[in-house]
């Protein structure tokens, strides 16, 4: 580089010193014989490959105990009958006792969790990928407070569904709407309410899920469509979005696996010990499979005789579980096919 | 388009000769004045004045890092994107200062297009990569957008080896028609001005030699600049060239010039081949 002078060179002292440290190596080693003989004997590989593959078995067998134990004490007691009627003030009744208003609310309230989950969860990932700026303290509260939403316990939430969404947004409902009404309508746990509360528990999953299927699209992709004069939301609805799109239901899955089988936060905010009608209103009560799991086994006068329809009713709420997340992943496969089809 | 005239310019904006005697070609459509870009506390780009001609193919030389890419970047305001950017002086184009107020980076972008160093086509088919563009400048009919997208990758010389197929993955093309693909993109929102990043550095020579005859052959309708590393492209096909070292503009002038008479001595011991 003729212009400009060459870098200086560095302190002779300090050469002087590397060499020196470099000789000394050199001097102070031996030599080697050629021998390629393990001195470990492989042991250390056996171990730790012994231990990986132990603690993968105990996961699968404390699984297949699980599922085994629900199966064969289940299966018994599921029923077409059982799955298809209602309790009929018979819920400890092994004859008479049916799941099918459980199931329905539990359902309901998942697919009303989902649609409230998805959207906010959606639009909160986008701003803070998109457009956030990634090292401001704004941005880093709001990671934090994600993340610290995912550490909340869940009774923790249902007291928080109990205090905001039931006395404060629904009473507040009721004084606009019905001011001097008897009944509050609103201002009760109700399926709406329950479904929210849900949606709070499980923003984390869908937020955390979708950033991370955002930010795994190439820079190029945004870049590209900006450069031919797109507007940020042009890109993001047309280009970004549709590439999330599988990340985001992934969120989705996760989402509902978790908030199936809660029951606290249902438990103050909209779950029913028992109703003689399935609910018809966003604001009606409802039954729910993992609340009744919960009343079979603690309220039941005859622990012996109700436990196989206790047991039928977990294999019922396991079976709910594997059958949402299932058509979950059905659509994310069709979703996936679609997309590969263009790559 | 008016010559925008250098008189009222506070400082001295280098506007090299011309190499052809073409009156049409004789305006000067992009023009930088005392230009200076900070990342945070870096300075990337130090008091750039040049003028780039228009329909003229101007390619931006240096060393990595030297600054050329994000002069480029400028010209669009792609930079805009990127946090902690500070810049001070001016960037006309056509006369109008791309930083004022009133300028929406988004219409600048509709007539200012960029290709890109890693070719970018979006996760979709043929005919909607470029259907996408058209549909952002409301273009709306099938017929005419069938018709635009025909015109465009014939323009790009890619028609003919993807005209059975447009309605299959941009990305099962290979890289080099992949970056056509993005080049007639580019060129099918007809933007007067093409912005070009080293756009055939991750291509083979068969494929280069394709993106290069491409370049010569837009030179008639729009304004090109190119950022490229490799000399004998830029010999190849630019009419001007400008060689940038740590963020300053060492020389500018006609290509010829540059590459057999070059005024400083950074410049030839550059394109020579002895440093950088």
């Amino acid at each position: 580089m003729p212009a400009k002078s060459p870098p200086p060179e560095p302190a002779f002292e300090a050469q002087l010193g590397r060499r020196r440290r470099w000789k000394l190596l050199i001097a102070k080693q031996e030599t080697i014989p050629w021998s390629f003989q393990s001195t470990t004997f492989g042991l250390d590989s056996k171990v730790f490959t012994g231990l990986t593959a132990l603690a993968t078995v105990l996961i699968l067998a404390i699984l297949a105990v699980i599922l085994g134990n629900v199966l064969v004490s289940g299966l018994p007691g599921l029923s077409w009958r059982f799955l298809t009627s209602g309790t009929e003030k018979d819920m400890f009744d092994v004859n008479k006792a049916g799941v099918m208003p459980m199931i329905l609310g539990t359902a309901a309230r998942v697919i009303l969790m989902t649609i409230f989950v998805i959207p906010i969860g959606v639009i909160t990932a986008v701003y803070l990928t998109e457009y956030a700026h990634a090292t401001s303290a704004f941005t880093r509260v709001i990671r934090g407070a994600v993340n610290n939403l995912a550490g909340v316990p869940s009774i923790v939430f249902g007291l928080f569904g109990l205090g905001f969404f039931i006395n404060y947004v629904g009473g507040n409902m009721d004084a606009l709407f019905r001011p001097g009404a008897a009944e509050p309508v609103w201002g009760k746990p109700a399926i709406l309410w329950a479904s929210m509360t849900l949606a709070v528990m499980t923003l984390p999953v869908v937020i955390v899920a979708t950033e991370e299927s955002l930010r795994a699209i190439p820079p190029g992709l945004r870049e590209a469509s900006l450069a031919l004069g797109a507007t940020k939301l042009e890109t993001i609805i047309k280009i970004v979005l549709p590439q999330a799109l599988p990340g985001i239901l992934t969120g989705g899955i996760l989402a509902v696996s978790r908030a199936a089988g809660e029951v606290a936060p249902i438990l103050f905010t909209g779950a029913a010990y028992y109703m003689a009608t399935l609910p018809t209103h966003l604001y009606d009560q409802f039954m729910d499979l993992g609340y009744h799991v919960f009343i079979l086994s603690t309220q039941s006068p005859n622990i012996e005789k109700t436990r196989p329809i206790l047991y039928a009713t977990v294999l019922a709420l396991l079976l709910l579980t594997f059958t949402l997340n299932i058509v979950a992943i059905l659509v994310r496969a069709r979703m996936r096919k679609k997309m590969r089809a263009l790559h | 388009m008016a010559d925008t005239g250098f008189a009222n310019l506070k400082f001295k904006t280098i506007v090299p000769a011309l190499p052809v005697e073409d009156p049409t070609r004789n305006t000067s459509l992009i023009v930088t004045d005392a230009l200076n870009l900070h990342y945070g506390e870096a300075q990337a780009l130090k008091s750039i004045s040049m003028s780039v001609r228009e329909r003229m193919v101007t390619a931006l030389i240096g060393p990595s890092g030297c600054g050329k890419s994000t002069l480029l970047r400028c010209f669009n305001r792609m930079n805009d994107l990127i946090d902690h950017v500070r810049i001070t002086g001016s960037v006309k184009i056509g006369g109008q200062d791309i930083h004022s107020r009133d300028v929406d980076a988004i219409e600048l972008r509709k007539r200012v297009g960029m290709v890109f160093q890693k070719s970018n086509p979006f996760p979709k088919t043929i005919h909607e990569n470029i259907a996408y563009a058209l549909r952002l400048h409301g273009m709306k009919e099938k017929a005419e957008l069938d018709e635009a997208v025909e015109q465009s990758l014939r323009n790009a010389a890619l028609w003919d080896e993807v005209k059975d197929r447009l309605y299959t993955s941009a990305l099962g093309l290979s890289g080099g028609q992949q970056q056509r693909l993005c080049i007639a993109r580019a060129i099918a929102i007809q933007p007067e001005i093409i912005l070009m990043d080293e756009p055939a550095s991750a291509l083979d020579p068969i494929a280069t030699g394709r993106v290069e005859d491409l370049i010569l052959d837009l030179k008639k309708d729009f304004t090109i600049v190119i950022v490229t590393h490799n000399m004998q492209q830029a010999a190849r096909i630019s009419d001007y060239t400008a060689f940038f070292y740590l963020g300053e503009l060492i020389e500018y002038d006609t290509t010829n010039k540059i590459f057999t008479n070059p005024a400083k001595k950074q410049t030839e011991d550059y394109v020579t081949g002895r440093f950088g």
